[in-house]
């Protein structure tokens, strides 16, 4: 940002120090404030209406969160390409439909798994779905990294995001002429409506249970990846300086393909929340999926993986609450409304550190 | 290329490109309109008008707008609200063509005022997006424009539930848009008030009418490249901070770099619109930002022939070379599908293959050819590839 003037000797002592309070207080606490603007609205609204009740607010927060888990899994992997090849990876909202598709179509073609398998055996179909959806994106996501940006990277830096776009583009019509153009329903092994218990009025569904039960280890795990192994540090390092990495004698190539391996195969496990979540997939998720992922890990401080997750699940809460209270036909304008409001007021997002290109 | 061209005497650029005009300007005669390239070109050079407003942009100024689609919506929306019968309860009509005895309700304006409010909607528009960006750089600027871009598609939209706030004078209580059922029919363009408008049967002036377009928005381009105004965006465009210490007004001249390609964008969309004679929600989608952004990367960006050359080629491609002609392959190979479905898919490969074989575009800028193959200039460490002993 190394425009902005430091305060102006000529300038009154006071006058200065309290509009520099005053900045400060913004970019400290403004995006918050914005942030909590809705939910706040509502619960006002709620707690004056005749049936002084918060449930329905409760509700939406809830089922934010779960939904939110699949687009903090799609923002990983955004944020783990962009923070090590600064690059906005367009192609990453269509590997996640591609994950839904993969799962689905292997549980009911492969597998044989459908509505009158029995509970052991859609928990072991959906498990091996995981894997084989985990593992057909992470590949899938290399792949594309190999074909489309490693013969670019010494290239113009929006070379690349022209081949991203056309490997999004190519992707969805794999998915046009996979399912056909029009929505697919999935079987709905899980009986993702079905309310397990309620609490203070807040239901909760099974949907939920799988959503928090296949995303919380896979985060877990991954941060672990990063932070504690070998690889994970050089990572790390060719994030913050590619060629002081490859001086340290660290293979960048190796290391790239790792992120998108990895950036991969959490995109597939999201897809497959999404099938046994939505029950309904098309060619088309990927790309509302992928811009309302890019979202949270620009809402989060991009490069910053923490901050990719919970940006997830705060997109999900606005997202859920736009839906619910606003009309679904308006989310998208809710929500960018939102990520433009972020960029004025704290462009580094939540919890970013200053990336190199922000910075 | 560019070597070629330095050999050439000076005269010959000049002897080219007027040959290419007058080819340009006979081109329609060889074609009657069922072979279809008259319509094609029309759309190719409209695209060109607003390749070369997001050159500007992104090619001179080197700010990267992923929402320009938003320009060609208002433009378009300008013909909608104000040389149509959308708003049937009004009935103005100024210096328009001859309607014969029963005019139409309606608002009615000639073209010529309906492009001159466009572009001041477009230029206003461009400077509200251009606001929240002036802190950022890079991408970011990318992503806030996308979103602005897909907040105008949310609007186009659902426009026809969004009635305009009661205090704007004469449209308060109307309709925004017409969502995805669109605002038809649009006028025909009628230059002289009183003459008859332009219609689909005769594509010959409309084509005539875009090609005047791109030739003066060629010149506006070229004059701009070379003004102080043009300098100060490509000094911005090398370094920000070196540019604000030279004593350039980044505000103002970023403000100005959106509001130039904003409102080129404007002008192609009140043609556009008109020339399809609807205006729909569903013509606004974030992959036309895309479109047009390829052909400027295509073509190289802030080159303004390369611009010229990847705009045409890319709309050829998506109108011409991939529904009329590839269209047939699969039956003769005797597979049976359509390949219209796979047009995005094909237009994906070619946008991969091409870029992966010459990532600088076909007809580079000569200033961006320098920084690459001697990576001088170019800030950005990654792009700069250590050079092996």
């Amino acid at each position: 940002m190394g425009t902005e003037p430091a305060a102006q000797p000529t300038a009154p002592v006071l006058a200065s120090s309290a509009r520099d309070v005053a900045r400060k207080w913004i970019t400290k606490y403004g995006l918050i404030v914005i942030l909590l603007a809705l939910p706040v609205f509502f619960a006002v609204k709620d707690l004056t209406s005749p049936e002084h009740d918060l449930s329905r607010l409760g509700n939406n927060i809830f089922q934010g969160i779960s939904n939110g888990t699949i687009l903090a899994l799609i923002a990983v992997g955004y944020t783990l390409v962009y923070g090590i090849i600064e690059l906005i990876n367009f192609a990453h909202g269509e590997v996640f439909m591609i994950g839904s598709f993969t799962a689905s179509q292997f549980w009911s073609g492969v597998l044989g798994v459908g509505l009158a398998t029995s509970t052991l055996g859609i928990v072991g179909g959906i498990l091996a779905a995981l894997i084989v959806a985990m593992l057909t994106c992470g590949l899938l996501n290399v792949l594309i990294e190999k074909v489309a940006y490693r013969p670019l990277r010494s290239a113009p830096k929006l070379a690349p995001l022209i081949t991203a776009v056309g490997m999004s583009f190519i992707l969805q019509n794999v998915g046009l002429l996979w399912l056909g153009g029009s929505p697919a329903s999935v079987d709905d092994l899980i009986h993702a409506q079905q309310e397990v218990t309620n609490i203070l009025g807040i239901s909760i569904r099974r949907a939920d249970l799988v959503a928090f039960a296949v995303t919380i280890p896979l985060v877990i795990a991954m941060g672990a990846f990063i932070n504690q192994t070998r690889l994970g540090k050089a990572m790390r390092a060719t994030a913050q300086d590619p060629e002081a990495a490859r001086l340290m004698g660290i293979n960048v190539d190796t290391t790239i393909s790792m992120t998108f391996l990895l950036g991969g195969m959490l995109a597939g496990a999201a897809g497959l929340i999404y099938a046994l979540y939505q029950t309904t997939i098309w060619y088309f998720q990927g790309f509302q999926g992928g811009l309302l992922a890019f979202t949270a890990a620009v809402m989060g401080g991009i490069g910053n993986i923490k901050g990719a997750v919970i940006g997830g699940l705060i997109i999900g809460c606005l997202q859920q609450i736009s839906d619910n209270r606003i009309g679904a036909q308006w989310t998208a304008a809710v929500v960018f409304g939102y990520l433009i409001l972020i960029m004025v007021f704290r462009p580094q997002g939540l919890f970013g550190e200053e990336t190199r290109e922000a910075g | 290329m560019s070597q070629l061209g330095d050999r050439l005497p000076a005269w010959s650029s000049k002897a080219a490109a007027f040959t290419l005009i007058a080819f340009a300007i006979v081109f329609p005669l060889f074609f009657n309109q069922a072979s279809g390239w008259v319509d094609d070109m029309t759309i190719a050079l409209a695209y060109v008008v607003m390749a070369l407003g997001l050159n500007v942009v992104v090619g001179y100024a080197g700010l990267l707008d992923l929402g320009y689609v938003a320009f060609f919506a208002i433009g378009a929306y300008c013909t909608g609200w104000f040389a149509s019968s959308f708003y049937s309860d009004k009935d103005l009509h100024f210096l328009t063509s001859k309607f014969g005895e029963n005019a139409p309700l309606g608002i009615h304006m000639n073209w010529l005022i309906v492009v001159v409010i466009a572009v001041i909607f477009c230029g206003i528009a461009g400077m509200i997006i251009g606001l929240p960006t002036l802190r950022l750089r890079g991408d970011y600027i990318a992503i806030v424009t996308l979103a602005f871009g897909e907040i105008v598609r949310v609007f186009a939209l659902n426009g026809d539930t969004v009635k305009v706030f009661g205090f704007v004078p004469f449209f308060g209580g109307e309709k925004l848009t017409n969502g995805n059922q669109g605002i038809s029919p649009i006028d025909g363009i009628a230059f002289i008030p009183g003459s008859t408008p332009f219609n689909p049967l005769n594509l010959r002036p409309w084509y005539w009418t875009a090609l005047g377009m791109v030739l003066i928005v060629l010149f506006v381009n070229i004059r701009l490249r070379e003004s102080r105004l043009g300098r100060a965006w490509i000094a911005l465009r090398e370094d920000e901070v070196a540019a604000a210490s030279m004593g350039i007004p980044l505000v103002k001249t970023k403000l100005m770099a959106y509001a130039t390609g904003a409102a080129f964008g404007g002008i192609s969309g009140a043609f556009l619109g008109s020339y399809y004679n609807t205006v729909s929600a569903d013509q606004f989608a974030f992959s036309f930002s895309i479109f047009i952004l390829a052909m400027i990367i295509l073509g190289g960006l802030g080159s303004v022939w390369g611009v010229v050359i990847g705009s045409i080629s890319l709309s050829l491609i998506n109108y011409r070379l991939i529904p009329d002609v590839l269209n047939g392959v699969p039956g003769k190979v005797g597979l049976d599908f359509n390949l219209t479905d796979l047009n995005f898919g094909i237009f994906g490969f070619l946008l991969v293959i091409m870029m992966v074989l010459r990532p600088e575009g076909l007809l580079p800028e000569k200033r961006r050819k320098l920084e690459l193959t001697e990576g001088i200039g170019a800030g950005d460490a990654i792009d700069v590839e250590v050079v092996q002993p």
